[in-house]
């Protein structure tokens, strides 16, 4: 990673997110499917261009932190047809994440 | 089959044709560029044109990228199934232990996800096709195709069972959906019956499916 400034990182692993719900305009790498839904941080995974801002050919700075973020099957589809254990782990970039509860 | 040809229909429908009948044959489909085909040669040629790059350039970048293939994924498995340190290694950074095998890792980040008795990972990329070229190759049509990438997500354990792969209720299956920078490769359990083997026999028994996460590795022969 070169030295291009990065914001903090707000969140730990095991922190209760909440994916925000926007709509934007726009090349995006938030997946419909998580947006406004609750999940977990898995990991830091480092801080990256906002790809929001590298699609139209800006650098993206300050970087962004990205996550791992985990969430629960049961949660995202109502009739999710596996067992209650079964998840997603999705990278989410932190300007999409807002604090959680605690399930 | 397009939609304006006379011929897009069934024949276990009750239609039948007089003996000797030959179908017409189904027009080819690349006897015009698409728009993206049309403007990767525009930009290439410009390129060439302004001496940018070279013909040469352009097939080597080729030849690097095809090169690559599961072979790779399986070298880097059936070490970390031989040695556990370098194992923990692989899981805590799959990038650099990459790298230590003498494999670039390329721009993005690795990370190895293993499978054990109590979890089946599965790799999927929703939003296009990320997939972890530089250990694996290209991927399969399958991986790119919007069937995969919006079941894989949605029913995993439907698609498996496509596969050929059952997972019991109680074992966790965990979807890494790519989305951004990270790529992925899954770890597949050691079968059993292969403590005596070597780690090229071993690899031997990694398919790219086994590190996609839609198959388990194979099991010896006899």
């Amino acid at each position: 990673m070169s030295g291009a400034a990065a914001l903090a990182a707000r969140f730990r692993p095991g922190d209760a997110v909440r994916v925000r719900f926007a709509e934007p305009p726009g090349h995006l790498r938030t997946p419909w499917y998580v947006r406004g839904q609750p999940g977990v941080i898995e990991r830091l995974c480092g801080a990256y261009p906002n790809p929001e801002e590298l699609a139209f050919n800006r650098p993206g700075t300050p970087k962004q932190p990205l996550y791992r973020v985990r969430f629960k099957q049961q949660k995202l589809w109502p009739d999710y047809a596996g067992p209650s254990g079964d998840t997603v782990e999705v990278e989410i970039f932190q300007h999409w994440l807002e604090p959680g509860a605690q399930p | 089959m397009s939609a304006n040809d006379p011929h897009a229909h069934r024949h276990d429908r009750g239609h039948a044709h007089p003996p000797g009948y030959r179908h017409p044959p189904r027009p080819d489909t690349d006897d015009r560029l698409g728009y993206y085909q049309a403007m990767e040669i525009a930009v290439r040629e410009l390129l060439t044109e302004k001496k940018i790059i070279a013909p040469a350039d352009v097939q080597r970048a080729i030849e690097a990228m095809e090169a690559r293939s599961p072979a790779q994924g399986a070298r880097i498995v059936a070490h970390a199934w031989a040695d556990p340190a370098y194992k923990a290694r692989l899981l805590a950074d799959g990038s650099a232990a990459v790298a230590e095998l003498g494999i670039e890792p390329g721009p993005y980040k690795l990370i190895v996800v293993e499978n054990t008795p109590k979890l089946h990972n599965l790799v999927v990329c929703t939003l296009c096709s990320c997939y972890p070229r530089y250990v694996l190759g290209p991927p399969p049509d399958w991986y790119k195709s919007r069937n995969y990438r919006s079941r894989a997500v949605r029913e995993p354990r439907t698609v498996l069972r496509e596969f050929g792969t059952e997972i019991a209720d109680g074992v966790e299956v965990r979807v890494h959906d790519s989305t951004a920078d990270m790529r992925y490769l899954v770890l597949p359990e050691r079968p059993a019956g292969t403590a005596k083997l070597s780690e090229a026999k071993l690899a031997e028994l990694v398919g790219r499916d086994s590190m996609i996460g839609v198959s388990r590795a194979r099991s010896p022969k006899g």
